[in-house]
C-alpha cells in the first residue's frame, strides 16, 4: 500500500461515512457518467475576457460525488502535493454539506478556489484515482469539485476566517506575494506571528495576478483570499523590493526575526536567435503583464500593447497557452502555437490545450523558430521555422526533438506579433543582496527539504525560487512547510533565550 | 502613496519634484532610478533619482514633458500624491578616482548626471561638465552642476546661451585641451550615440545611462532589453549604465520607437481633454 496518511484512513471509519458508502452500490456509482464542466461557447469566449468555465451546479456536484467509491486505499490523495483529504470532502458534498466540504479542504489547502482552477489535476489526484488506474474510466472530477466547493463557500457569505492564535509579537517578513508567500503568511498569521508581506509590484498575488489571465482565474477570486488574510492580521506592503528598498539587514534592525523568500521565477528566457529584439517580439511575461496587470487592452488605461493579426507564440506550457488565447481575444486573425515537440509532450494543463483548440488556435507542433525578419521600421513581419522530428529516446527516456533535413524543412511564416514563452529563470534580486546564501548552479536557493531553511539561519524559501518554474500547488505546499519550519526555529530560539 | 513635498519649474517643460519616500531615500545611491505610477489607470515609467535626503526621507526627480505620463505629472502640485513609487532600481554607478572625468549631459539627461557628478567629485576626481540643449531654456540644473564641477561648459544649438554648437563640440574642446581619463554621457539616445563616437575617437572609456522603455523595472519582462557587445541585456537589472562602446545604438533607438504611434495618439488625446477641462 502506498503511504496514505493516517488522518485520511481514520476519517473513513466515521459512522456517517460507513453509512453513506452503504447507501449506493459500487456498480451503480461506477455507471454514473463524469460531470461535464459547462463552459462559454468557444466562438463567444474567444472575444471576451470572462472566465471560460461557468461552474457546475449543486445537483451536478452531488451526482459527481456519488461516483466516488470512498476507496479503502484512496490513491487519489497520494497525487495531491498538499495532502487534501479528497474522499472526505467529496463525501461531504454527497450529503449536501458543502460548507463542511470546504472546511475539509481548507485544513490543508489555503487557496482552493485557485487550485480548483489551475492545478494540473490530470497529472496529480485524477491521475491516481481508482477510476483512472484500475477501471480505465474517466477519473472523479476532483478539480471541478474542489472549485465548486470553494465557490459555494465564497458565494454563501459564510466564508470562515481561520482562528488566529494569540498574538506573540514576533515579526516575520514574507518576501513576494505569489502563492508561496501567501500560503506561508496565512499559516504564520494563524500561529500568532506579526506577518508583513513585501511585494515588488503594485499588486498582491504574483503570477496569479500578472500572469494567469482573467478568463482562467478571475482577479476577484484572488482578492477575496487576500482580503481574508488581511482580516487575519497579515500586513501587505506593495512597491517594496526586499534587497533594494531595504536590505535584509535593515529589516532585521527593524525587528524582523525570520524571513520567508517566495520571490518566484520571474525572469523571462529568450532563445538568442537572430532578430529576436525586433519590435513586436515580446516575452510572455511582458505581454501578459501589459494585458493583465496594466490592463493595456482597456481604452482608459495608459499602458499600450501592440496588437497583431498574425500572432505566433513559441512554447507549449501554460504560459504559452495563456498568451496565445489572450492574443486571440485581442483580435488576432491567426493565433498559433509553435512548439518543438509533439502534442503529447506539451507541459500545459490538458484542459487548456483543449480549450485553445476549440477557440480556433492553430498548433504547429514539431516546429522551432530560427530567425525573425522585420520591416524598415523594425517591426517583425516574418519568421523562419524549422521542422523537427523526435529522435530515439535518450538516457532520460525522453525523445529529443532534432531538426529535419531536406526540401521544405525550413520555411517562412508571416507574423506581426511574436510571444516567446520558452521558460523562466529564478529572480536574482534576493540572492544578489544576500551574498552568503547558498545557491544551485541554476540560480535557485538551496533549502532543507523538510524545514525549507536556507544556508542562512533566519532565511527560509520556497516556490519557484527553489524549484525553478513549477506549479501553484507546489509553491503553496512549500510556503506551508516553511511556515512550520519558521515556527519551529522561533520556538527553539525563544526557548534558548 | 507618496506625497509631493515640493515642485519647481526649470522651464515650461521641465520640473523638479521632491517626493516623500523614506526607505528609498535611505537606500539610494548615484545611478539608481525609481518606477512611478501616477494613479490606478496610469502606466509605470522610470525616472532617475537625481538627489535624496535620508534625514528628511525625500527623493528628488527631474522630469521632462514628452508624453502623457510626464505631462500629467507636470500638472501635479505640492500636496498631491503619487500612487506608486518603487525603487531604488538598477545598479548604482561605479565611482572611483579616475583623474579627470568629462561629464556630458543633454536636455533632461543632466538630471541623472547630477548625482554622478557629485559622487565623482567627492571621490576626488577633477570634473569637467558639458551641458547641452537646443536652446537657453532647456539648460537645467546649471548651478547645481557647477557646485560639484571644476568647470562647466554650456552649449546650445541656437547659440542663445553659452557657446553655439552641439554637445560633441564642447566635448572635443576639452579633450583636445587636456588629458581626459573617463567620460560619462547621459541624454537622448542620439546624443549618447554621437557623444560616445567622439570619445571613442580618442579612446576614452565612456559610460552611458540607457533610457529604454520599461514596464516592471525588476527584470521580469524584457521590455528594456538591448544588445551590449552582441549579448542581450536588461537595462533595468543589468544597467542602466553600460560601456558606451558596446551598445547597439541603432537597435536601441529602433526599440524605443516601438509605441510611437500609440504614444502620439495618447498624448494628442490628453492635450485635448486637458484643454477642455481648463
Ligand atoms: C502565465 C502563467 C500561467 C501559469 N499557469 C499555471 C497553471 O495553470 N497551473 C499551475 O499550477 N501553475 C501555473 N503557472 C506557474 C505558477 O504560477 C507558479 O509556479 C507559481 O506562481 C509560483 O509561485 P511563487 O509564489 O513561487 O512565485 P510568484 O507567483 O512568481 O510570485 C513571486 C512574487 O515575488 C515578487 N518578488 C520577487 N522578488 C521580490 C523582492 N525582492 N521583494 C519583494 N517581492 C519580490 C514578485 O514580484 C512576485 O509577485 C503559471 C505561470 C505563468 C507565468
Ligand atoms: C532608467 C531611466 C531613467 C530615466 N530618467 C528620466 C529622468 O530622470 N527624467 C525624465 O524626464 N525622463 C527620464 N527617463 C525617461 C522617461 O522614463 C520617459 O520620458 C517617460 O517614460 C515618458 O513617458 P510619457 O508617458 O510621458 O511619454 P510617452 O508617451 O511614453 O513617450 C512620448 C515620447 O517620448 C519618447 N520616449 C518614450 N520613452 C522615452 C525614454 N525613455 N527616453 C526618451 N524618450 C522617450 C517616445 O518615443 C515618444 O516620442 C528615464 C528613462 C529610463 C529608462
Ligand atoms: S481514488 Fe477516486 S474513487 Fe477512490 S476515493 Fe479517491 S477520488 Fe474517490
Ligand atoms: S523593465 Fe521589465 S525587464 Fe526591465
Amino acid at each position: 500500500m502506498e503511504n496514505i496518511a493516517q488522518y485520511i484512513l481514520d476519517g473513513r471509519n466515521e459512522d456517517w461515512r460507513v453509512e453513506l458508502r452503504k447507501s449506493m452500490k459500487a456498480k451503480e456509482r461506477t455507471s454514473i457518467v463524469r460531470v461535464i464542466m459547462p463552459e462559454q461557447d468557444p466562438n463567444v469566449r474567444n472575444k471576451n475576457s470572462v472566465e471560460v468555465n461557468t461552474g457546475i451546479t449543486e445537483e451536478m456536484a452531488i451526482a459527481e460525488a456519488h461516483r466516488c467509491l470512498d476507496c479503502p486505499e484512496p490513491t487519489c490523495t497520494t497525487g495531491c502535493p498538499v495532502g487534501i483529504n479528497i474522499p472526505a470532502f467529496i463525501k461531504k458534498i454527497e450529503t449536501g454539506d458543502f460548507l463542511g466540504a470546504a472546511s475539509v479542504i481548507k485544513q490543508t489547502n489555503a487557496l482552493p478556489a485557485v487550485c480548483g482552477r489551475v492545478c494540473p489535476q490530470e497529472k496529480q489526484c485524477e491521475l491516481n484515482c481508482f477510476y483512472t488506474q484500475k477501471l480505465k474510466k474517466p477519473a472523479i472530477a476532483i478539480g471541478n469539485l474542489e472549485r465548486f466547493t470553494a465557490d459555494y463557500e465564497r458565494n454563501s457569505g459564510k466564508m470562515s476566517i481561520p482562528d488566529v492564535a494569540k498574538a506573540n509579537k514576533h515579526k516575520i517578513a514574507v518576501v513576494g506575494s505569489g502563492p508561496a508567500g501567501l500560503a506561508a503568511a496565512g499559516d504564520l498569521a494563524k500561529a500568532g506571528y506579526d506577518v508583513t508581506v513585501f511585494e515588488a509590484l503594485h499588486e498582491i498575488g504574483g503570477v496569479l495576478k500578472y500572469g494567469i489571465p482573467e478568463f482562467r482565474l478571475p482577479n476577484d477570486i484572488v482578492d477575496v483570499e487576500i482580503e481574508n488574510m488581511r482580516k487575519m492580521g497579515v500586513k501587505f506592503r506593495t512597491d517594496y523590493i526586499v534587497g533594494k528598498t531595504s536590505s535584509f539587514e535593515d529589516l532585521r534592525a527593524d525587528g524582523f526575526e525570520a524571513f520567508f523568500v517566495g520571490s518566484g521565477a520571474g525572469l523571462p528566457r529568450f532563445m538568442n536567435i537572430p532578430g529576436e529584439n525586433f519590435n513586436g517580439i515580446f516575452s510572455s511575461n511582458e505581454y501578459l503583464t501589459r494585458v493583465n496587470l496594466m490592463k493595456a487592452a482597456h481604452e482608459d488605461y495608459d499602458t499600450p500593447v501592440l496588437m497583431g493579426k498574425n500572432v505566433a507564440v513559441i512554447g507549449g506550457g501554460n504560459t504559452a497557452m495563456d498568451s496565445v488565447r489572450t492574443a486571440k481575444r485581442l483580435g488576432a486573425e491567426r493565433a498559433m502555437i509553435i512548439y518543438r515537440r509533439s502534442m503529447e509532450e506539451m507541459p500545459a494543463r490538458a484542459e487548456e490545450v483543449h480549450h485553445a483548440l476549440d477557440e480556433g488556435i492553430e498548433f504547429l507542433n514539431l516546429h522551432n523558430p530560427i530567425e525573425y525578419f522585420a520591416d524598415e521600421k523594425g517591426r517583425v513581419n516574418k519568421m523562419k521555422v524549422q521542422r523537427m522530428e523526435l529522435a530515439e529516446p535518450d538516457a532520460s527516456g525522453r525523445r529529443r526533438p532534432v531538426p529535419m533535413e531536406g526540401e521544405g524543412a525550413q520555411f517562412d511564416i508571416d507574423v506581426d506579433l511574436v510571444i516567446v514563452a520558452v521558460g523562466v529563470s529564478p529572480n536574482p534580486i534576493v540572492p544578489e543582496s544576500l551574498k552568503q546564501l547558498k545557491m544551485t548552479d541554476w540560480g535557485t536557493i538551496v533549502v532543507d527539504k523538510e524545514t525549507m531553511q536556507s544556508s542562512i539561519e533566519d532565511v527560509f524559501a520556497g516556490g519557484d525560487i527553489v524549484r525553478g518554474g513549477a506549479t501553484v500547488i507546489l509553491a503553496m505546499g512549500d510556503g506551508r512547510k516553511a511556515a512550520a519550519g519558521i515556527h519551529k526555529y522561533m520556538m527553539e530560539k525563544v526557548a534558548a533565550n | 502613496m507618496n506625497k509631493i513635498i515640493e515642485k519647481e519649474f526649470f522651464s515650461e517643460n521641465v520640473a523638479k519634484f521632491v517626493l516623500e519616500a523614506p526607505e528609498i531615500a535611505r537606500s539610494r545611491k548615484a545611478g539608481h532610478f525609481v518606477i512611478i505610477r501616477l494613479d490606478e489607470k496610469g502606466e509605470r515609467v522610470p525616472l532617475t533619482i537625481s538627489d535624496g535626503d535620508p534625514e528628511k526621507g525625500t527623493i528628488t526627480l527631474v522630469v521632462q514633458k514628452v508624453g502623457v505620463t510626464s505631462a500629467r505629472l507636470l500638472d501635479m502640485n505640492a500636496g498631491d500624491e503619487i500612487l506608486d513609487v518603487v525603487g531604488p532600481l538598477g545598479h548604482a554607478t561605479h565611482i572611483q578616482n579616475y583623474g579627470t572625468v568629462l561629464c556630458a549631459g543633454g536636455g533632461v539627461g543632466v538630471a541623472p548626471l547630477l548625482p554622478i557628478i557629485k559622487a565623482l567629485k567627492e571621490a576626488g576626481n577633477k570634473v569637467i561638465s558639458v551641458l547641452a540643449g537646443r536652446t537657453r531654456e532647456l539648460i537645467i540644473l546649471e548651478d547645481e552642476v557647477a557646485a560639484y564641477s571644476d568647470e562647466v561648459i554650456v552649449m546650445t544649438d541656437d547659440g542663445s546661451y553659452g557657446k553655439k554648437g552641439l554637445v560633441t563640440a564642447g566635448m572635443e574642446e576639452v579633450i583636445q585641451r587636456e588629458k581626459v581619463d573617463k567620460a560619462v554621457v547621459i541624454g537622448p539616445a542620439i546624443m549618447m550615440k554621437f557623444g560616445s563616437l567622439t570619445t571613442k575617437k580618442y579612446n576614452i572609456s565612456t559610460e552611458v545611462s540607457l533610457n529604454t522603455i520599461m514596464v516592471d523595472g525588476t527584470g521580469m519582462c524584457g521590455a528594456c532589453r538591448v544588445s551590449i557587445g552582441g549579448k542581450t541585456k536588461f537595462v533595468c537589472v543589468d544597467g542602466p549604465e553600460f560601456d558606451a562602446f558596446l551598445v547597439d545604438w541603432d537597435e536601441m533607438m529602433m526599440r524605443m520607437g516601438a509605441y510611437r504611434t500609440e504614444e502620439h495618439q495618447a498624448f494628442e488625446n490628453y492635450l485635448q481633454t486637458a484643454e477642455i477641462s481648463k
